[in-house]
Order: structure tokens, then C-alpha cells, then sequence
């Protein structure tokens, strides 16, 4: 699927619900989904740090495309994390690059990217962005 | 209860609003407190018909504004019993004051091998500032250790006095636990020893009458924002003494007496520390506040959050896996916790969405968050316009919160 696919099908799922508890609650379902990180990748080195919760995040490039596998000590963090990892990873380093990611905005969870959340979603964005530049600079 | 609760939160239309469908529940008065509708319009007055630099002009609005904000100062004075209105000076807020003595009195009063004293229970504010100047003038910064109910251990404090021991620079109660340190009992012990003692009273103002005469402190140091006055102004208390012998923080118009060439020389105080035109509407709305706080009565403010606190501890306490951070006898009223493992910023965001604003996170005490080797705290901190019942609603909340992430 592409980007934009998910992006919709995940902005669907949320339209089904409209008390903020409930979207919540599928957010720490999503969380869930996450594929596990390798421990080894749980480290200093791997962490992107906001002020208030931790994400790990690791990345791999294979056959033209990236993979990101990503944890966080906050569920509610690892479920966002989980969402962005769902649409990013599989893709190539051109759509990471220029996927706008709207989707967040159109769930209503715009706050939680916004670099003043200071929650480390708004770096673990840029830095998911980075891996793919560099992937593709390499390649 | 002398209280009236309806006519108090009728003063503050900001909390009559609903969020996310739900009613506003504002739980973090310990960040800043909200205003009074006489806070806002004293604000609003001064920029309709006062509104002039002051100290400055001859002409009849700058003598008004002049008046006003002189007449503001005499009021503050008594508000914390200050000896003179020249002990008290507007600043930015506690930030600036504490920033202030630290630079001043470490420029005047440091050299290699002198010590300066705080505790691990510290504001970011009156930490960072004090280390800064220690490592510049080559002092050591010693931190006294709380014991595990969130009280300063005194007798561990009294231990780190020593010869060289220059300033021990203390809040007079913690932002994150909520305890009140007995001020004046550390003051007067080390006052014995010729060692002066800066209090922070960032949160002391709005919870507690104070009197910084009896208190006997050198330094009080607290902003606007926190007791219902306006952002971007504050206050640093001083001894006249001390005062007089600090150098300079800033320079600029108005701090100065004679400007030449060769040299300047400094205005007297207050103005000595209060560099370029000053923040008046601010200065104005501190009034109001003060104004507003002694007319409720800080005695029956005192009463009133104490009871909330109570009922806090107490309805808290019957949810199972809550532990709670700072549970000294001697506390102002706020609670600090965490729901068994869930990370705060969990907590914290599901509590946001029932219409109840919390802090999370560190709260700008990272040594002391370290201490208890937690991620942060939920924090709900009460003022004088908040209610029993909205505290019930926080305890739905939390109950709401253990099931979501059971
Ligand atoms: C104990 C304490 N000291 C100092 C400060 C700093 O106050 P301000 O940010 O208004 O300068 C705070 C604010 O949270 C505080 O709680």
C-alpha cells in the first residue's frame, strides 16, 4: 500500500469513534502492533529523547526500502509511534522524504507532534526522515 | 466555612469554560495561577487612562503612573512585611531574582574554595543559577538530601555547614512535593554561624501568609504569576544591607545616577536593580492581586486549600497501586504521584482529555526526580477556587486511567 492508503485507512478507523477516551483507547491498541525493536537497539544511542516520554527508534534499508522498528517507555507514545512506523516503514526513501503525514492532523492528534509537545514525536519524525536521506544517499 | 466558593470562582471567568464537552477542572495552579477579573482589569485601566513611562517626565500622566507604581511597591511591602519599600524590587519574576543574587552576590562574594549550599529539592531556577556561579568562581555547590517523606533531612543540611559555607539558598516549599521547610528555624541556625540564607518563595506566596521580618531571611525571592498576578513580573526581597553592597545585575536608564565619560555611578535603591523602563501594567496587576489575596485573607486561603488537600490525600489514598511523592506533615496543597507503573505522560494525557488540566514530567526539578529514579509525576496543585467535588472528579479520572491501561 501506499503512503497515502494508510494514511486514510488509519484517519477511518478513528472517524468510527467520538469521544477522545475511545480514540485513545485504539491508540493503546495500535501500540500494541508495533512490531518489538531488537533489544540491542534499546539503547542510548537509539533514543530520540523529548522531555517526557523515551522513543527508540531503529532503521534498516533493504531492497530499495526502509524499515523502521521503534519502542517507547510511554504507551501512548508507542502507540503514535506505532501509527508512524505502520505508514512510514516499507517505504522508500523518496516517499519517506516527502510524506507529509497529515494523517496525524486529520485524527486530531496534531498536538502531539508539534515541536513544543516536547514528547520526541516531532524528532522521531525528522529523524525517521534523516534515515531516509542517508539510506538513499548511500544507495 | 467563611468561604464562598460561588463568589470567589465567579472572579475567574477563565474557569467557567468547557473543554473536550467536559468542564475545565484546572489542577495545575503550581505552574501559574489564574487571574481575577480585578487583576485583569487593573491591567486594562492602566492602558486606558494611565498608561506613561515613569520616573521620568514632569508632565501630569507620569507623575500619575509614577505614583501608582510607588503606591504598588508600599503595598507589596506590606503584603511580606518588608522593612522598607527600597527592599523591594520588581523583577521579570522569581527566575530573575534568583538570578540576580546568585550573579551579584557570587561576583561580590565568591572565591575558590567557598562553598554555597541548596537542596535536591530545588526549582531548576534556584539550582542552575548557583551551579553556574560556583563553577565560574571555583566554589562547590552542596546539596542537601531530603528524607524519604519528601522532608529536608535539617540534620544532614546542619552537616554540610561548614567554615567556608557562603550562602545556603532554600526553597521555602517545594513545586513538586509540596513540603513546607521550616524557614526560619534553618535561618536563625544559620544566622548563628554568620551565614546568610536566600529563601525562594516562588510557591510560599500564594499558600501562606508571610512575613520575611519574622522569617529574618536575607533573600525572598517570588513572581506574580503564581499568586494570581500577571506574567513577566516578580519580586527579590533583600535586607537593605545586603542590598546596598550586591553589585549591579544589569545596567542601563534609570539604575544609574551620573553617567560620564569616565564613570558611572549607581541610583540609589530600589532603582539600583532595576535597569530600563520596568514592566508597569505588571507591577499593576501584582497590585490587584495582592490587593485581591488580602482581602480573602491569606489565613483563610491556608484553611480552605488544607481542607481540599485533606480530602486529596484521603480519597486518593483509597485507589489501590497510588504512590504518592512528598508526604511531609508540613505541605502545601498539591499532590504529586504516579498510578503504579504507568508513565505520566500517559496518565497525564488520559486525565487532559476528561477536562482536567495535571502537570506532568519532571517539573523543572530533574535532581529530585533523579533522586526517586522515576520518569516524572502527575502533579495536581490546588488553589482557593478549586472544590471537593472537582477533586472527586480527578479521582474518577485516575480510576479511568487504571482501566485503560491495565
Ligand atoms: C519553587 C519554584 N521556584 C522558582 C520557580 C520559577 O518561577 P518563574 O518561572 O515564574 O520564574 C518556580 C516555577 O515553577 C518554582 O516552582
Amino acid at each position: 500500500m501506499t503512503i497515502h492508503e494508510i494514511e486514510n485507512q488509519l484517519v477511518d478507523e478513528f472517524a468510527a469513534f467520538d469521544d477522545w477516551l475511545d480514540k485513545y483507547d485504539l491508540i493503546l491498541d495500535m501500540g500494541k502492533s508495533l512490531p518489538p525493536i531488537d533489544p540491542k537497539y534499546k539503547t542510548d544511542q537509539f533514543i530520540i529523547s523529548g522531555c517526557q516520554s523515551k522513543v527508540w527508534l531503529h532503521a534498516e534499508y533493504r531492497e530499495g526500502k526502509v524499515f523502521f522498528t521503534a519502542d517507547s517507555d510511554a504507551i501512548i507514545t508507542k502507540g503514535i509511534v506505532s501509527m508512524l512506523v505502520s505508514v512510514l516503514s516499507g517505504q522508500t526513501p523518496d516517499a519517506i522524504q516527502f510524506a507529509d503525514l497529515s494523517f496525524i492532523d486529520q485524527i486530531g492528534l496534531k498536538e502531539h507532534l508539534s515541536p513544543t509537545r516536547s514528547n520526541g514525536l516531532a524528532s522521531m519524525v525528522k529523524q525517521m526522515k534523516l534515515y531516509a536521506m542517508v539510506f538513499k544517499m548511500k544507495s | 466555612m467563611s468561604f464562598d466558593i460561588q463568589s470567589v470562582r465567579a472572579d475567574f471567568p477563565i474557569l467557567s469554560q468547557t473543554i473536550y464537552k467536559r468542564p475545565l477542572i484546572y489542577f495545575d495552579n503550581a505552574a501559574t495561577t489564574q487571574k481575577p477579573l480585578q487583576v485583569i482589569h487593573a491591567i486594562s485601566k492602566y492602558y486606558e487612562e494611565d498608561n506613561c513611562n515613569i520616573h521620568r517626565g514632569v508632565h501630569y500622566l507620569s507623575v500619575k503612573a509614577t505614583e501608582a507604581f510607588e503606591e504598588a511597591r508600599k503595598e507589596i511591602r506590606e503584603f511580606i512585611n518588608a522593612t522598607s519599600t527600597h527592599e523591594v524590587i520588581f523583577t521579570k519574576g522569581a527566575s530573575e531574582s534568583l538570578n540576580l543574587v546568585a550573579a551579584s552576590f557570587g561576583k561580590k562574594f565568591l572565591k575558590p574554595g567557598d562553598e554555597v549550599i541548596t537542596t535536591i529539592m530545588e526549582h531548576h531556577s534556584n539550582f542552575v543559577p548557583w551551579q553556574i556561579i560556583c563553577a565560574e568562581k571555583g566554589a562547590t555547590l552542596k546539596i542537601a538530601n531530603i528524607l524519604p517523606n519528601g522532608e529536608l533531612d535539617l540534620e544532614h543540611l546542619y552537616s554540610l555547614i561548614s567554615e567556608h559555607t557562603k550562602i545556603i539558598a532554600i526553597t521555602h516549599v517545594s513545586n513538586v512535593l509540596g513540603t513546607i521547610n521550616p524557614v526560619k528555624e534553618i535561618i536563625s541556625y544559620a544566622h548563628r554561624q554568620g551565614i546568610p540564607v536566600l529563601v525562594d518563595g516562588a510557591q510560599g506566596v500564594s499558600h501562606i501568609s508571610v512575613d520575611v521580618t519574622d522569617l529574618d531571611c536575607d533573600f525572598y525571592c517570588f513572581s506574580g504569576h503564581k499568586m494570581y498576578g500577571p506574567m513577566g513580573i516578580g519580586v527579590l526581597y533583600g535586607k537593605e544591607k545586603w542590598l546596598e553592597e550586591l553589585p549591579p545585575y544589569q545596567s542601563g536608564g534609570e539604575m544609574v545616577k551620573d553617567v560620564n565619560i569616565e564613570r558611572t555611578t549607581y541610583n540609589e535603591l530600589p532603582f539600583k536593580f532595576e535597569a530600563g523602563t520596568p514592566n508597569v501594567e505588571g507591577v499593576m496587576g501584582l497590585r490587584a492581586a495582592v490587593q485581591y489575596l488580602k482581602n480573602l485573607g491569606m489565613d483563610e486561603i491556608h484553611a480552605y486549600e488544607d481542607s481540599l488537600l485533606k480530602h486529596a490525600v484521603e480519597r486518593f489514598s483509597s485507589i489501590c497501586d497510588m504512590r504518592f511523592f512528598g508526604t511531609a506533615p508540613s505541605k502545601a496543597s498539591l499532590v504529586s504521584f504516579l498510578i503504579g507503573d504507568i508513565h505520566p505522560f500517559d496518565a497525564g494525557t488520559i486525565i487532559d482529555k476528561m477536562g482536567i488540566a495535571v502537570r506532568t514530567g519532571h517539573h523543572c526539578a530533574q535532581p529530585l526526580i533523579d533522586h526517586f529514579g522515576i520518569p516524572g509525576t502527575v502533579r495536581a496543585s490546588f488553589a482557593f477556587y478549586n472544590t471537593i467535588e472537582e477533586i472527586e472528579k480527578l479521582a474518577d479520572a485516575v480510576s479511568r486511567v487504571k482501566t485503560m491501561f491495565r
